[in-house]
């Protein structure tokens, strides 16, 4: 009798668990074929943002751009979650067909797997209160920086231009400029697009700027799986993009009402010829 | 001892009193509850078009509803896998086998001794770099690490459980011919189970504060889904209260079954004890004499 | 090997682990403080000192410790500016000091709750049959014994305070040992499992000895009865 009902237990407990897993199991299910499923990230607003269903940001534009020139309509594309530490490993198992999520092209991380692009040129900047006088990463010292755990960009800044920056280290950027907007934080330091991306949400529209002086240069590429032969085909798309005026277009949109300008002399890109 | 037992019934005079420490008490709680709201307000963090976010519908329909339906999936598969790995190694350290019950004792107590989030930072990486899993790693590495402390914790119970049975179960089990194994599987271990089911109900509450860990990997739970939908709208800090509200309600809940669920086995165990004790008592329900654990251990202070 | 032993000298790993144990140091020391006072007030005669006592340790319990640790670094000090320290970073160390404390105080008022209920009857009634009042009953008669009927409790919140310490990587200390693993397994993603190991082993050197030793002093500080 007891057994039974122990039986039972383990039953239920052994179906609940199949239950979950095999609903946990929607991210790498295979392509339809006729879709395409492009990694972006979530959380990065003004770059890449689940908003419910809908997805928003510069990287989504691009994406979406360059998917309908391959022949994919807007309801074709799946779009996929792409921590950072999780993107060479999604190309590498197959699990999306590209991703634009912030991806710099670095020798590193083209031994595994295939770059197209730049379809854009950022560089570590500054984000900084309206009224600030901070023009640059020398005016950081004996002030208070934010920057993401595990980010060497704050140490950077540290390291090269003002020794006696203060370093915090928060989970996430959003986190950085709610202690901003609080005003225990002076700056914020990453790539400029997404300061840019920050400051334009509307919380904060108005209340910061980014200084407008990167000091590095990031090219943001389109991750492909190794020994794709898609790439051709993206580096035309996102010329195209460019050439039309539909890049600046998503540019503007993305970053509105920041007066934000990206590094002239680097963007546009010119695609050189990445694909070999 | 209760704690009305600490002082008498108080008299008239004593009953002024209290009463006047009663209004100064009351006093202290608003003010510390009048402070945080005041300072909130003096920093911009109370106007209501912060908050108002999290009664609209949407918001709950695509950010904390699926976080929530995430954590939970994370901490059902942990709940489940600990009870797998507690009975497999709580078994292990009942065994007479001198290399099975070391084994199983240096596993126990190492997955005790190691915390949590240091496990969910290494299975992370583990899972999506070393073993390039594809799926969901980061709630895998949840999982993994949620399972490895928390089925310690429950092999722990499984031995304690069965230490506690009467010697009595064992020996009749032995004396109807079963052997040490058999009577640990039929007898010992099904009371044991039903004797741990409060600490069990406590130990979800455990694992579910546990999951909230899984934000620093960026798991898509309720903690990260409220910090998502909260970064374009500058209410981070409106949204930790809201999911700690969230966590505190399932949490409370969750804490309140086990007691309900430790009293009715208690009960159950002392109708038995005055009954007179004849064979049937031990077949019908709890064993008498069985210790019934505390629901929520308070001393397993778990993030 | 000469590839694992690098990351000593690369990485200051003792270091790491003495920020934990300097955490677990003054939290614990905070969360006995208040856990103490939050005990007395849930045995007190007054019913406005047990609600509190109770709302809190129910909120406090059931909440996450991520959240609590986010919420000091995030509203307490980034909102309402609360600062416990000029030094940058000490600030950061006390923050996170002040969530774990928090935390653990709910722990602790339990464990010496159920400390109390170790002391028999008959201690409270003798304390005050010779006019002892609610406060000095507690402090000379009930309080001493009840701390040594829950030394076991109040160990184990201590092992995991020492593991939770860690927890302190969300409220902006980096020099705490799961952000340096974090770095570490990050950079050198060829020996995941032995830096992890390491760590690891590192904690269950520390954990274990709490354990004997509070498993020592509850049988030889046991209240003979």
């Amino acid at each position: 009798m007891r057994k039974t009902r122990f039986g039972t237990v383990a039953a239920m407990a052994a179906v609940a668990a199949l239950a979950l897993t095999s609903c946990g199991g929607s991210g790498d299910s295979e392509a339809d074929g006729d879709k395409i499923r492009i990694g972006i990230k979530y959380d990065q607003p003004g770059l890449g943002f689940k908003d419910g269903d809908n997805y928003t940001g510069f990287d989504v534009d691009v994406a979406k751009y360059v998917a309908s020139e391959l022949g994919y309509t807007e309801d074709k594309i799946e779009f996929i979650s792409a921590p950072s530490a999780n993107r060479e490993t999604m190309l590498q198992n197959n699990q999306v067909d590209m991703i634009f999520a912030t991806y710099s092209i670095t020798d590193e991380r083209n031994k595994v797997v295939d770059f197209a692009g730049p379809y854009f040129v950022a560089g570590q900047d500054l984000l900084v209160p309206s009224d600030s006088d901070i023009a640059g990463p020398e005016d950081l010292d004996g002030k208070n920086l934010c920057s993401v755990t595990g980010s060497t960009s704050a140490q950077k800044v540290k390291d090269n231009y003002a020794q006696n920056t203060n370093l915090q280290e928060l989970p996430g950027y959003a986190e950085c400029t709610t202690q901003m907007s609080g005003g225990t934080i002076d700056a914020v330091t990453t790539d400029d697009i997404i300061l840019a991306g920050l400051a334009a949400q509307p919380a904060y529209k108005g209340k910061f700027k980014v200084v407008g002086a990167p000091f590095t240069e990031e090219n943001y590429g389109v991750g492909l799986p190794d020994g794709t032969d898609k790439c051709g085909d993206i580096n035309a798309a996102i010329t195209k993009m460019i050439e039309s005026g539909e890049w600046q277009k998503a540019l503007d949109k993305n970053t509105e009402g920041t007066g934000y300008k990206p590094n002239a002399e680097t963007n546009p890109p010119t695609l050189s010829d990445s694909c070999a | 001892m209760s704690a009305s037992i600490l002082f008498d019934t108080p008299g008239p005079k004593a009953r002024r009193r209290i009463l006047a420490v009663n209004i100064v008490g009351a006093l202290i709680a608003l003010g510390i509850v009048a402070w945080i709201v005041l300072g909130l307000a003096a920093k911009d963090q109370m106007q209501p078009s912060q908050w108002d976010d999290f009664i609209e519908g949407s918001t709950w329909k695509n950010y904390l509803l699926p976080g929530l339906w995430n954590t939970t999936k994370a901490a059902v598969l942990g709940i489940i896998g600990s009870v797998i790995f507690g009975l497999i190694f709580g078994v292990g350290r009942l065994a007479q086998n001198k290399l099975i019950n070391g084994i199983s004792t240096v596993i126990v107590e190492f997955f005790r001794a190691v915390p949590v989030l240091l496990m969910i930072v290494f299975f992370n990486v583990f899972f999506s770099r070393s073993l390039q899993l594809s799926g969901d790693t980061a709630m895998w590495a949840v999982v993994a690490a949620l399972i490895f402390y928390n089925g310690s914790v429950v092999a722990e119970l499984v031995r304690s459980g069965v230490h506690n049975l009467p010697k009595g179960q064992r020996e009749a089990g032995i004396a109807i011919g079963l052997t040490r194994g058999m009577s640990l599987r039929h007898i010992e271990i099904p009371q044991a189970l039903v004797a741990m089911l409060p600490a069990l109900i406590g130990q979800f509450v455990v694992i579910l504060k546990d999951s909230a860990l899984g934000y620093i990997i960026s798991f898509n739970e309720l903690l990260f889904f409220a910090r998502t939908y909260s970064s374009p709208n500058g209410n981070v800090l409106q949204a930790l209260i809201v999911a700690a509200a969230i966590f505190i309600i399932i949490n409370f809940t969750l804490s309140k079954i086990a007691v309900i669920v430790s009293r009715r086995l208690s009960s159950r165990v002392k109708k038995e004890k005055n009954a007179p004790a004849g064979p049937a008592a031990a077949i019908v329900g709890a064993p008498a004499g069985l210790d019934v654990p505390a629901p929520q251990d308070p001393s397993d202070p778990k993030a | 090997m000469e590839n694992y032993l690098s990351i000593f000298t690369e990485y200051d790993i003792p270091g790491a682990f003495w920020v934990n144990i300097q955490l677990t140091f003054w939290a614990a020391i905070g969360a006995l403080v208040l856990g103490t006072i939050l005990a007395l007030l849930r045995i007190s005669p007054v019913g406005s000192f047990q609600a509190l006592g109770t709302s809190y340790v129910n909120l406090i319990r059931n909440t996450p410790l991520t959240i609590i640790i986010l919420f000091c670094v995030l509203a307490l000090y980034g909102q309402l500016g609360f600062v416990l320290s000029s030094d940058f970073q000490g600030n950061f160390f006390r923050l996170a000091v002040l969530g774990l404390a928090v935390y653990h105080a709910a722990f602790v008022c339990e464990a010496i709750r159920s400390g109390v209920n170790t002391v028999p009857l008959g201690q409270a009634e003798a304390a005050r049959a010779i006019g002892l009042s609610f406060l000095p009953a507690a402090r000379l008669v009930i309080l001493p014994q009840a701390f040594r009927g829950a030394i076991v409790p109040l160990g184990n919140t201590l092992i995991a305070l020492i593991k939770n310490s860690t927890v302190a990587a969300v409220g902006s200390v980096a020099t705490e040992s799961s952000s340096v693993m974090k770095t570490m397994i990050e950079f050198r993603a060829d020996i995941v499992i032995p830096i992890f190991l390491t760590f690891a082993v590192g904690f269950v050197i520390i954990v274990i000895p709490v354990g004997l030793l509070t498993t020592w002093a509850s049988k030889k500080l046991a209240v003979a009865r």
